[in-house]
């Protein structure tokens, strides 16, 4: 699906949302009032622009669309990688904002994200991933890395990366292994209103605890974590 | 102040247990979930790795100056301080805990490459969690203090954590970024960035050019009490971040970037930032450069 029809799917009541040099912006309508949609298309490479443009609209809307639901499309290949954008202290800008995405939610903005195409490592981290909740269209690509360059960076063979890939979800590629670690709210077979507005629904009434652990022993994908956490939150010290 | 080379302990050769112990009042660290009580990753395990029984990471309880603290220290001689489930579990659990028990501060002490890849996407999503964890104790109204001076540095999705802290403390060992050289120079060639120059990476990533950009906001030597005198002197009661903040920070990013967008080594930032002789910036001691800071506003 293009980011065309996509748009048209989840905002069938209009939209005015645009792609300038990669980075998607503008209002839509929905059954439940005005939303802001901002995003990344064509697999960006987030870099210092991107994330400010991102960023200065996230203010931008807390400053003047109090509690306006923010909807961010997610498609990036990643950070931009190059000398002059670390120079400039890329982590800082990446940094900055998901503290503006932080600072919508805790001010009562409904934020989702939801995966169009590829959401990889930094570039997923920066946005998609401070959203309330994430999701993903079917037949998407998250990751860190693909199985290939993980082999040639850990010297383990991509065999039996592949092996092991069938039966854990901790380090393959996909977007149901997130799922199934709690990262991924669900995925869905095709965008639409609906989805969005029930979406859009729960997380108003949800709350603002990352709840992300507790559904990935729940549901099997992240076993670990939530006791972990638990025991370093509560346990006596000895003190 | 630059203390005599012969009575400095390195921060940068240190274990974490051994920054932790030159970090914070004598004695005063008790260890949460010590080894002893603890098992190693068996996700490391099922890929015939080695593990270890704090999984890289150290957190506990402490006192800096008889003020309560929480600490986490994450160990770089251990898979390169990366991050997976068990490892960023024990950071989001601890920076919970700050929130229920408003310690003075938390005091991360940064020292990791990032995502631990034998468990890529557990370590993914345990930095997100971790990312929303400091803005939750940040927001309860406790500074979180990121330290950075190990020989891991503070890159890939610990680089963001790092930057989402109160305040960064570095010393000019300490390298700060997103992507590491060796990641730049794979991906986009040794012409765009060479990792084997050291010089040139510490004038990107380096605590001093970090430092003069204001995103450290504390530069101290690479020595373990300097570390401590640094965290006493950043250590103070913060608002939790407000609009207002973030929307100058906003402008002062997108003046930052307007100036220095063309520019592709530290020499040139500096010789932009008015420095006169930017190159006798990378012999400077610590002092020298701090007083050289001043007058200058990037």
């Amino acid at each position: 699906m293009n980011l065309d029809e996509i748009l048209n799917a989840l905002f069938p009541r209009g939209h005015q949302v645009s792609v300038d040099q990669q980075v998607i912006a503008g209002n839509a309508e929905t059954a439940a009032g005005p939303v802001l949609v901002l995003g990344t298309a064509d697999a960006a490479a987030i870099d210092h622009r991107i994330a400010l443009t991102l960023a200065a609209r996230v203010l931008d809307t807390i400053a003047r669309h109090p509690r306006r639901p923010i909807v961010f499309l997610v498609d990036t290949s990643g950070q931009a990688l190059s000398r002059a954008a670390e120079l400039l202290c890329l982590n800082g800008s990446f940094a900055h904002l998901a503290q503006c995405v932080d600072l919508a939610r805790r001010q009562g903005h409904p934020t989702l994200s939801l995966v169009t195409a590829n959401a990889v490592s930094g570039g997923f981290l920066s946005f998609g991933l401070m959203a309330d909740r994430a999701y993903a269209l079917s037949d998407v690509q998250v990751r860190v890395m693909d199985l290939k360059a993980m082999a040639r960076v850990t010297k383990i063979a991509h065999e039996r990366l592949l092996e092991l890939a069938a039966s854990s979800p901790i380090f393959a590629p996909g977007a149901e292994n997130y799922r199934r670690m709690g990262a991924i709210e669900a995925i869905w077979p095709a965008p639409s209103e609906a989805l969005l507005l029930q979406a859009l629904a729960d997380i108003a009434e949800a709350g603002q605890s990352d709840l992300r652990m507790e559904k990935g022993l729940q549901r099997g994908g992240r076993t670990l974590a939530a006791n972990v956490a638990q025991i370093a939150d509560t346990a006596g010290t000895g003190v | 102040m630059n203390r005599p080379y012969a009575l400095r302990h390195s921060w940068f050769e240190a274990t974490a247990r051994e920054r932790i112990a030159g970090l914070v009042d004598a004695d005063s660290f008790r260890e949460i979930q010590p080894p002893e009580a603890a098992t190693p990753s068996p996700h490391l395990a099922l890929l015939g790795m080695p593990g270890a029984f704090d999984d890289g990471v150290i957190v506990g309880r402490a006192l800096l100056e008889n003020r309560p603290v929480l600490v986490a220290a994450q160990e770089g001689q251990f898979i390169g301080g990366a991050v997976g489930e068990i490892h960023g579990a024990k950071i989001v659990g601890l920076l919970r805990r700050a929130v229920r028990e408003r310690p003075a501060a938390v005091l991360l002490l940064v020292d990791s490459g990032g995502v631990r890849l034998h468990e890529a996407n557990a370590g993914l999503i345990a930095i997100s969690e971790i990312m929303r964890a400091v803005l939750d104790a940040r927001a309860a109204g406790v500074p979180v203090l990121a330290l950075v001076g190990g020989s891991c540095g503070a890159f890939g999705g610990m680089g963001i954590v790092t930057k989402l802290c109160s305040a960064v403390i570095m010393s000019e060992e300490g390298r700060l970024a997103l992507s590491g050289p060796e990641v730049i120079e794979t991906v986009a060639g040794v012409e765009e960035f060479d990792s084997k120059d050291r010089a040139l990476v510490w004038r990107v990533t380096g605590g001093k050019h970090r430092y003069l950009m204001g995103d450290c906001q504390t530069l101290v030597e690479d020595d373990l009490a300097s570390f401590r005198a640094g965290a006493i002197a950043t250590l103070s009661p913060e608002p939790a971040p407000s609009l207002a903040q973030l929307q100058a920070q906003q402008t002062r990013l997108e003046r930052r970037l307007a100036d220095f967008a063309s520019l592709r080594d530290g020499l040139q930032v500096w010789a932009r930032l008015g420095i006169a002789q930017p190159e006798r910036v990378p012999m400077l001691e610590r002092d020298e450069l701090v007083t050289l800071k001043q007058g200058v506003t990037a």
